[in-house]
């Protein structure tokens, strides 16, 4: 076993977050949440506004310091070395150079080799459908494209795990459908997918898992057709009834 | 204002005329101010991009005092230029007081802190919407102010000709490090100022119309590219 581990880099996962408070100025947003992540199983957080999701993320994301507790990675990067963790945002931010070099960009971050890096960012591109656009300035694709763009950029560095925060919030459905479809594809690939979303919809359709937060507190943790069908928790009852009125 | 009406009229004659003393000076003066708007861009521009996204000790007086050096006198930048350069001076031995080169020198430190400033404000907005993104990617800080640069290089062009516009239009530094020596150091401002006091109205005028009309002149090209530059890349 010991020595299987010296050969194979050691997995980030399971991913431990560990009573974590967060206060803003006054505001206290997480009040003492617990979890853990495993791999495998797509994993959606849903919940109110302001229950403190997309703060969370960004806590295990690295972005943000909890207040107090600790989020523990198996075996966590090293700092400087390239990160195996990804994130897509509501809004994709871009740089102003073409969606090739935007991912080129990344793997260049990530310290791929320059010479590899074109290929593998053109496959990337080809994976998300956008491979006839590797040449278009980035910031003038379509919303939906740059997000498929930004799922790109996530994909190349082929991280183990990609935490979206409503990677569709401001898209039409056909977009969203299409984000889907790459997320999905991810993680068949292997990557563990942590979503934030308030699309109910899309929670059914990807989640394996649901971590419903309210409030600032983890409220319930379910298989996600047992959150959707019987939910526990009065909250979640109320969130479902309020958020799905058919 | 019958004396401004038939300047204006002798001056347009000048430079219809391409006046080879003013052509001269109007060379001169593009030499000096383009050749300090480089170096104060290599210089300004990257430091104020560290100064935006690094953190450090310090790091509010630096800024504070970065923005109270873009209203640094440009005599007192002269009279400091000129001590170091004088023959008793530090810089004596390399003998280049009353040069361009020393006017070069003036105007570069003159500049700089502005555009240190302006580039330290501008990138700093760009880091708040990029930053996320970019600590997500686990891009390094040096790397981080050099691609932002990049990115918001058609913003930057602004400051270039802010500083441009300062260095050309500047009189002060010119005057004490350069000398206003005929055909040597004399440049459109030192000119201007000079050709007044003497009562020769319309080689000053002249000057004077030129240098609006170029400072005008690049501010119109600058408009073109970054609006090209919007429409291209967003």
């Amino acid at each position: 076993m010991n020595a299987m581990n010296m050969r194979e880099p050691l997995s980030l996962l399971p991913l431990r977050v560990d009573n974590v408070v967060f206060d803003a100025g006054a505001r206290r947003i997480l009040h003492g949440v617990s979890f853990d992540l495993d791999a495998g199983p797509r994993t959606i957080i849903v919940g109110p506004n302001g229950a403190g999701k997309s703060v969370l993320l960004r806590i295990c994301h690295g972005l943000l310091a909890p207040t107090s507790g600790r989020v523990v990675w198996n075996s966590p990067d090293p700092p400087h070395a390239p990160r195996r963790q990804g994130m897509v945002f509501q809004r994709p931010v871009m740089l102003r150079r073409s969606a090739l070099a935007n991912v080129v960009y990344a793997l260049k971050c990530s310290g791929v080799p320059a010479d590899v890096r074109p290929y593998r960012g053109l496959a990337a591109l080809a994976r998300v459908g956008l491979g006839a656009y590797a040449d278009h300035p980035a910031r003038v694709l379509s919303g939906g494209e740059q997000q498929r763009l930004a799922l790109a950029r996530a994909w190349a560095l082929d991280p183990e795990v990609l935490f979206l925060d409503e990677p569709t919030a401001s898209l039409d459905p056909g977009a969203t459908h299409e984000i889907e479809r790459i997320v999905v594809a991810m993680h068949t690939a292997g990557t563990k997918i942590v979503m934030v979303t308030h699309n109910m919809g899309q929670a059914r359709r990807l989640g394996d898992e649901v971590l419903f937060l309210h409030q600032g507190r983890l409220v319930e943790r379910a298989r996600a057709d047992v959150f959707f069908k019987s939910p526990r928790s009065a909250e979640a009852a109320r969130f479902l009834e309020g958020e799905l009125p058919w | 204002m019958n004396d401004f009406g038939a300047a204006v009229t002798q001056a347009a004659g000048l430079i219809a005329s391409g006046d080879a003393q003013l052509v001269d000076i109007v060379l001169l003066s593009l030499r000096v101010s383009l050749a300090s708007v480089v170096f104060a861009s290599l210089i300004g521009l990257p430091a104020g991009a560290l100064v935006a996204v690094a953190r450090f000790g310090g790091r509010r007086p630096l800024i504070v005092v970065l923005n109270a050096l873009m209203g640094l006198p440009s005599v007192v930048v002269g009279l400091v230029v000129y001590l170091l350069l004088s023959r008793a001076g530090p810089l004596g031995r390399w003998g280049i007081l009353f040069t361009p080169t020393a006017m070069v020198i003036a105007q570069t430190i003159l500049i700089t802190p502005t555009m240190a400033a302006l580039s330290r404000q501008i990138v700093e907005d760009g880091w708040d919407e990029y930053r996320e993104q970019l600590r997500s990617l686990g891009a390094r800080r040096f790397g981080v102010a050099l691609t932002l640069l990049w990115d918001l290089r058609y913003s930057l062009l602004t400051i270039v000709l802010a500083g441009y516009g300062r260095a050309a239009s500047e009189v002060g530094a010119v005057m004490i490090v350069g000398g206003n020596i005929d055909g040597v150091t004399r440049v459109m401002t030192t000119a201007i100022a000079l050709e007044t006091s003497k009562g020769d109205l319309p080689l000053a005028l002249g000057l004077g119309i030129i240098l609006l009309a170029i400072v005008l002149a690049l501010n119109a090209a600058a408009s073109v590219v970054r609006d090209a530059a919007r429409r291209r890349y967003g």
